[in-house]
């Protein structure tokens, strides 16, 4: 299979530039990042990919069986690295994502230039035991999942020809509403089973790759002693709080998000 | 009131007239800007872009049950979502209602100040200014529980529905192993496999096969394709097999075989539901002068058998002229006979392998067809019954959804002695 169309892979920005590869969280697709992407082309070479099962991805890639667990998404992100063959990258990775490139950089260091974790959470079910918060319980995933059974947002699966059978993106004006975050149900539950019960816990310590950590001021979904945490178990981390509120800074404060890759893929290059 | 506004215009008396009722609406509606907000039918919700309570009002608020003060400016929207819900408006309506400037009709739980939960249809969107940048956000709430109720029923049956089809797919399947045999007869001297492709598991295929022991070390073999699909198919299917097996013990001719089919299938499906099918029956013999089996194979309708030699090429036994049976009282059956030298291998097969699609996308495309098959077998040639059939389950993989009929194949191949292997 082509990793490319699988992915649906896009690279941009300046050639031979550093590079920066986004990778979005649970939820949309790549078009999560459209708003830092204009400023990030000045500088790197951006790649852009939608997990398998998300966005233009190859939907007859994805099966319960192979990505219910974070390893195939990160050995997805290490295929894309050796397909493009670009060298080592900058991997900025949302939310869940951040954890793909955890797991990713611990396999592959040499393929990483270094690592920017966005609001991440290894882990988001509260455990206990050992005293971590995480801010969830296992039933509040179940509500999600509730959620999501209940806002199928536009998905149908007459759609899913269509989608599938038109892979070049046409124009953001000409996009069905809801399009970004337009998911299979199935896929959806299972992903967001993957993304709400995964602990990865144990897999931070294994990071050897200049680390930066940047959470939100006031997020719901990843709470700053998260980040704190992510930020004592990897060793030599940097770790900043952006003043954007809420999950996504790459959409609620572009800019800001923007000016803390760049200030660390320019010194990580 | 059907006046045109010339009519309207040309007479003062009326223009007072429609100025009385005017003044009676606005007393009647006695409405302010101020109340049409407070008191309207659904919940109204102004936040800052960070989802904090600017603004919220009266219905709302009496839904809920919270005091204006207790909202304004310390909660955000997402405080008064499920924690569920919470996390659906990170990951999918925020971002949306980012990139779109709105979202509509979506599907959300309220908390109010006692617990209960409000379900509750959602629309909001970005107020901007003049320049284009977004100044906050105006959401709309409408009371969904009758809704909530109906779809969540809508939701349930839904359920139920796909267990019933998991449940009837699981039948089918069952149905459809009853209708084979279990495992084929062991025939001394001869290597024989075969293989039964499910289509779909929605509804039972009409294909059959059975190799089974006759009189005097012969062999009786079929194959056929009943037409039609379902439990019909099914049953009349079930009706040729034991038929073959009882009309070859009664006379093992193989075109009698056929001929007894046939007037069994038009004495029980006469009139105005004729049930047909296609078959191949053959008897097979032990050549004891020159080695290998003779096969007698006679076809009523079916596609040929195929044979591929010892020498690697490959051959149609073709039967031209044979009808299908239960079509007519009197059918025509042609039958034809051929040695099987040792290294040769007999292939059976149904047309749910040739009519299967070349490109699986195009709803009437190219169709796999007799010389591709013909190609196929004889690139295979010489081979094993063994090797034949898990060649032709390799070729069923590759043409995967394009084959959208049931396929069944029977091959037997008779085996080299043991001395010839070394040559």
């Amino acid at each position: 299979m082509d990793v490319r169309s699988r992915n649906h892979v896009t690279v941009t920005g300046r050639t031979g530039g550093p590079v920066v590869m986004l990778a979005h969280g649970f939820g949309c697709d790549q078009n999560m990042w459209r708003l830092v992407v204009p400023a990030l082309e000045r500088d790197f070479t951006v790649v852009l990919f939608d997990h398998v099962g998300a966005g233009h991805s190859d939907l007859s890639a994805w099966s319960p069986e192979h990505y219910s667990t974070l390893d195939r998404y990160a050995d997805d992100v290490l295929e894309i690295c050796r397909e493009l063959a670009l060298g080592p990258v900058t991997f900025v990775g949302h939310s869940v994502s951040a954890m793909m490139g955890v797991l990713a950089a611990a396999r592959a260091p040499e393929a990483f230039a270094g690592l920017v974790l966005l609001a991440p959470s290894p882990c988001f079910i509260d455990d206990p035991e050992s005293g971590y918060r995480g801010g969830f319980s296992a039933e509040d995933i179940d509500e999600l999942l509730e959620s999501l059974e209940a806002n199928y947002l536009g998905w149908s699966g007459a759609m899913a020809p269509v989608i599938m059978g038109n892979p070049e993106r046409p124009e953001l004006g000409q996009e069905l509403t809801n399009s970004f975050c337009r998911t299979d149900p199935d896929i959806a539950r299972v992903f967001a089973r993957v993304t709400f019960l995964s602990d990865n816990r144990a897999d931070l310590p294994a990071v050897d790759v200049p680390t930066l950590i940047a959470q939100c001021s006031s997020d719901a979904i990843a709470p700053p002693e998260v980040g704190a945490f992510v930020h004592a178990q990897i060793q030599g981390s940097q770790l900043v709080t952006l003043n954007a509120t809420g999950h996504c800074p790459q959409l609620a404060a572009p800019e800001e998000t923007t000016a803390a890759i760049t200030a660390f893929a320019g010194a990580a290059r | 009131m059907s006046r045109t506004s010339d009519e309207e215009g040309g007479s003062p008396e009326r223009d007072e007239a429609s100025a009385d009722e005017q003044a009676q609406f606005s007393a009647l509606l006695e409405d302010s800007a101020e109340d049409l907000y407070e008191r309207a039918p659904c919940g109204y919700l102004s936040t800052q872009l960070d989802g904090r309570i600017a603004k919220v009002n009266t219905t709302l608020l009496d839904w809920l049950g919270y005091e204006p003060g207790e909202l304004v400016g310390h909660k955000h929207f997402s405080d008064l979502l499920t924690v569920g819900g919470r996390l659906y408006h990170e990951t999918h309506f925020a971002p949306l209602l980012r990139m779109q400037g709105e979202i509509s009709g979506i599907a959300l739980e309220l908390k109010a100040a006692n617990g209960a939960r409000l379900p509750v249809l959602v629309t909001s969107t970005v107020k901007t200014s003049s320049d284009g940048q977004p100044l906050l956000i105006r959401t709309t709430v409408f009371d969904a529980r009758d809704r909530r109720a109906y779809e969540t029923e809508l939701l349930r049956a839904r359920q139920q529905a796909e267990e019933e089809r998991a449940r009837l797919q699981r039948l089918n399947t069952t149905l459809q192993k009853t209708l084979l045999p279990p495992a084929l007869a062991n025939v001394p001297g001869l290597d024989v496999s075969a293989h039964y492709h499910i289509a779909s598991t929605d509804e039972v295929g009409g294909d059959f096969y059975d190799l089974f022991p006759l009189a005097a070390g012969t062999w009786g073999l079929f194959l056929g394709d009943v037409c039609g699909k379902g439990a019909m198919a099914a049953a009349v299917t079930s009706l040729a097999r034991y038929t073959l097996r009882a009309a070859a013990v009664y006379d093992p001719d193989p075109a009698a075989v056929l001929d007894n089919l046939n007037t069994v299938l038009n004495h029980e499906y006469n009139g105005t539901d004729p049930r047909f099918c296609t078959v191949v029956f053959g008897l097979l013999t032990p050549d004891h002068d020159e080695g290998g089996f003779r096969v007698t194979l006679a076809s009523g309708g079916h596609p040929p058998a195929l044979l591929m030699r010892a020498d690697g090429t490959a051959d149609y036994l073709t039967t031209p002229g044979g009808q299908l049976i239960g079509v007519l009282p009197d059918v025509d059956i042609a039958t034809t006979t051929v040695r099987l030298a040792p290294g040769d291998t007999l292939l059976l097969h149904t047309d749910g392998l040739t009519e299967a699609h070349i490109n699986s996308d195009a709803e009437d495309g190219e169709r796999y067809g007799d010389d591709a098959l013909l190609d196929f077998a004889d690139a295979l040639a010489p081979t094993t019954a063994s090797d034949t059939i898990s060649a032709i389950r390799d070729l069923l993989d590759k043409l995967g959804s394009g084959v959208d009929d049931d396929t069944a194949v029977l091959a037997i191949h008779v085996p080299q002695p043991p001395s010839d292997e070394h040559q």
